[in-house]
């Protein structure tokens, strides 16, 4: 195993300080999905499967010309196809890339209690790491994009993992490669939110999209898979973007202040039974039982 | 000195209280997979699916030494050829499997008339049924001459539709032997 030149940022469930948490000697890498030129074509997908070596499964037909209807823990990459009414009453097609979003501030590390099972890289690649995870599940519910999924079989959680491999060897991701109508772009974030910026105000001023915009949320601390979308005002229609996107409240405090209560109770117990002893010594058998 | 059960027992749970508190001997560093295809051979090709004539690098593993096979580990787009420029299709970025899947057919099959399954025949009786079959349809709808009267010389009974996936050579010796029956109906991803 290689770790390449990736650098490690965070690490989920970790005890003491993370060398090189803080830091940032690594320009942050970003992959721009500009929504208005995918003609749905899934090459991203099969370059996915194939890159990856993931065993295909069984898709689902949904009246629509989606794969199947959410990603799946062999399947991380995943078109989204969306029929939205124009507001004359014709059809358009929303179609959207549908692969984990790679927070700054990812949920999914912050719900994982196992050391070292998810761990974000300085270029702000989250990876999971099948050899520490426990199979808890937490993620999922850390994660507000809906990304981590679960193999029954091995019980281990999968998500995309940014190709790390070939990235860290100076590679774009295998979906990014492949992509034949160059709606998918990879370099650092500034440079993505430049062409991104670039194009969203190219749309608004020549296409007639009034509302186009960049998808870049705050709420997790912006993210390393933007998109620009024709309409920003409404991210929902495409498969269920969310539009102000966070970490729910419940793990940020399950992880943090109730784990610090959880871990004062447990030393403090063993602090007060120590005590205990050393004040009333141990306890006696008495002689007339 | 001797330690006492009772000493033993202290030093002990003092010594897994003290590590409780946070002394981690494993070093902090996370691991990413090997790159796989660093010790590939890269090859460049042609996409064969469609006319459009991708370039693609197929990725060999395996020395190529005398005792191993090498094998197909990876197909993606040529970087430097003009007209995808590094990228594929969805078909295209499947091409490992086209060489291999294991569901590949590797015998001829058949459908009979009126039969609603494919089954699988050897390759001497598929040679014997084709022969026939062409050498009869040929002699029922041969046509020398037209209405007018000018030589033709076709075979309008029979068509000849070509896989994707053929080779050139393949290609070509199908062309020369359907012309030399009169085929018109011919197709074939020669045409690239």
């Amino acid at each position: 195993m290689s770790s390449g030149n990736l650098r490690v940022q965070k690490i989920s469930g970790h005890a003491g300080p993370v060398a090189g948490e803080g830091t940032q000697r690594q320009e942050q890498v970003c992959k721009l999905i500009d929504t208005t030129t995918c003609i749905g074509c899934k090459a991203c997908e099969v370059a996915c499967m194939e890159w990856n070596d993931l065993p295909f499964g069984e898709t689902v037909f949904d009246n629509t010309y989606q794969t199947m209807p959410e990603t799946r823990w062999n399947y991380w990459n995943l078109i989204k196809f969306n029929e939205h009414p124009r507001e004359d009453g014709s059809m358009q097609w929303l179609m959207r890339k549908d692969q984990c979003m790679h927070c700054a501030d990812p949920g999914c590390l912050a719900a994982c209690p196992a050391d070292n099972a998810i761990v974000q890289y300085q270029n702000g690649i989250v990876d999971f790491q099948q050899e520490y995870c426990i199979g808890c599940q937490y993620c999922v519910t850390g994660c507000p994009f809906n990304i981590p999924k679960f193999n029954p079989q091995t019980k281990k959680m999968f998500k995309c993992t940014l190709c790390t491999d070939r990235v860290s060897q100076g590679l774009e991701p295998a979906c990014i490669k492949a992509c034949p109508t160059g709606c998918l772009h990879f370099g650092t974030k500034d440079d993505m939110k430049e062409l991104a910026g670039a194009r969203a105000q190219q749309l608004r001023e020549h296409s007639g999209y009034a509302n186009a915009g960049v998808y870049d949320p705050v709420g997790v601390g912006g993210t390393s898979v933007i998109y620009v979308l024709h309409d920003i005002t409404n991210p929902e229609a495409y498969g269920g973007l969310p539009s102000d996107p966070r970490v729910p409240w419940a793990v940020r405090i399950w992880k943090q202040p109730l784990k610090w209560l959880g871990n004062l109770a447990m030393i403090g117990g063993l602090i007060g039974v120590t005590m205990h002893y050393l004040r009333f010594g141990p306890k006696k058998v008495k002689d007339d039982e | 000195m001797t330690p006492t059960r009772r000493s033993f027992l202290k030093a002990g749970t003092g010594g897994a209280i003290v590590s409780l508190l946070g002394f981690d001997l494993r070093s902090a560093y996370a691991q990413s997979r090997d790159l796989k295809i660093s010790r590939t051979t890269e090859t460049r090709s042609t996409c064969p699916y469609c006319s459009v004539s991708c370039g693609v690098i197929i990725h060999t593993l395996g020395d190529k030494a005398k005792n191993v096979t090498a094998q197909v580990v990876h197909v993606e787009g040529d970087p430097d050829h003009p007209i995808n420029r590094g990228t594929l299709c969805p078909k295209g970025s499947s091409l490992q499997q086209d060489i291999v899947n294991p569901r590949r057919l590797l015998k001829p099959q058949v459908r009979r008339p009126g039969s609603d399954h494919w089954e699988d025949i050897s390759w001497e009786m598929a040679f014997d049924e084709i022969a026939h079959k062409v050498k009869k349809t040929r002699d029922d709808t041969f046509i020398e001459t037209d209405d007018k009267g000018r030589t033709v010389n076709r075979c309008e009974g029979i068509a000849w539709n070509g896989g994707c996936t053929d080779t050139n050579e393949f290609n070509y010796l199908v062309v020369k032997t359907m012309r030399s029956l009169g085929v018109c109906y011919l197709e074939n991803q020669a045409r690239v």
